[in-house]
């Protein structure tokens, strides 16, 4: 594998890229489906009263942030499936490295998430390390953002996942 | 609210204090749930074989957004619905895999009231499986100074994470 990077992923570093909206509005089912995954009985999810009280209203989980970019596995029109994190997948193809896996995820949370609530987001690659090698296999590291605003603009949050695109030993 | 409702305050907080542990024993539903959950429907996390045959791990694994909803979940248990998260940072050093027992351990690194008056614990967290760190996290979360305060209500220039 060569150390140098290709100029055409040189040319996304700092590029905002997919710049896409959530599939469907902010709802509960998702939010009580998550809390019961991790059995998280905190008040604020499961009480009208406790939410009213302390936020105003409902609001989602600020870990679930992610969940709300994620693409309908099938759309009625939709000739091929689209990936969430396009940048990470367009990254594995442009380098020729099939297999990945993240590593690293930071996430810096804003205003609450509401139900109702649309979000837009787009992705950020910040950085691409030199081939490293891993018991994993050999490939490279990559930084990407994911920048989350609601309708009104305001900041939800901002997303930075790294992930390690590989090829498994022989 | 209830008074039965725990809202932890920074004021009863000391550095080093260590958070109690929590236990979960994974199985494939806890990974398949999780994912679906998450809105995550790539195969590693629901498919033994393409987990085995295309990434190499020995089975499927717990997806990453999932594994952030379970820590927030041990941090909400311990601060109460006030608490509200700022900043989580996690690397994961292993998957966490069917038949693992998970344990979530953590302290409080540092106190603070910022600039604003927003008072904050820093948490270190680990996830271990078999007494073995898999997951090393820090974490930020706001906390009310007293009985009357609400990290919730702030927003704007008032919310520093």
């Amino acid at each position: 594998m060569s150390d140098e990077l290709p100029a055409e992923i040189q040319g996304w570093i700092g590029e905002e890229r997919y710049v896409e909206k959530t599939e469907f509005p902010i709802e509960m089912g998702y939010v009580y489906t998550t809390c019961s995954s991790v059995e998280m009985g905190n008040p604020l999810y499961w009480d009208e009263k406790v939410a009213q009280q302390l936020t105003g209203g409902p609001i989602a989980p600020p870990s679930m942030i992610s969940v709300w970019f994620r693409p309908h596995q099938w759309a009625p029109g939709r000739s091929k499936q689209i990936q969430p994190l396009q940048v990470h997948f367009d990254l594995k193809q442009a380098l020729g490295l099939p297999e990945a896996v993240m590593t690293d995820n930071t996430i810096t949370f804003g205003v609450p998430v509401r139900p109702g609530d649309s979000l837009e987001t787009a992705q950020i690659l910040r950085s691409v390390s030199p081939p490293k090698t891993t018991k994993l296999g050999t490939g490279r590291f990559w930084v990407i953002d994911v920048v989350y605003i609601n309708q009104r603009g305001e900041h939800v949050g901002t997303e930075s996942y790294t992930g390690f695109g590989y090829k498994r030993e022989a | 609210m209830s008074d039965e409702i725990r809202n932890l305050t920074t004021a009863s907080l000391k550095e080093g204090e260590v958070l109690p542990s929590l236990s979960h024993d994974v199985t494939t539903s806890t990974v398949v749930l999780g994912a679906m959950a998450s809105r995550d429907w790539r195969p590693m996390h629901h498919d033994r074989s393409f987990a085995v045959d295309r990434n190499g791990t020995k089975d499927i694994f717990m997806n990453t957004p999932n594994q952030a909803a379970w820590f927030e979940r041990y941090l909400t248990d311990w601060t109460g619905p006030k608490g509200r998260l700022g900043k989580i940072q996690f690397r994961m050093k292993d998957s966490v895999f069917p038949g693992d027992t998970m344990v979530f351990n953590g302290k409080v690194a540092s106190v603070e009231t910022d600039a604003v008056g927003c008072g904050w614990a820093n948490l270190q967290l680990t996830l271990s499986v078999g007494g073995k760190p898999v997951t090393d996290c820090t974490a930020r979360i706001a906390l009310p100074v007293d009985a009357d305060d609400n990290p919730w209500k702030r927003t704007g220039d008032d919310w520093k994470p």
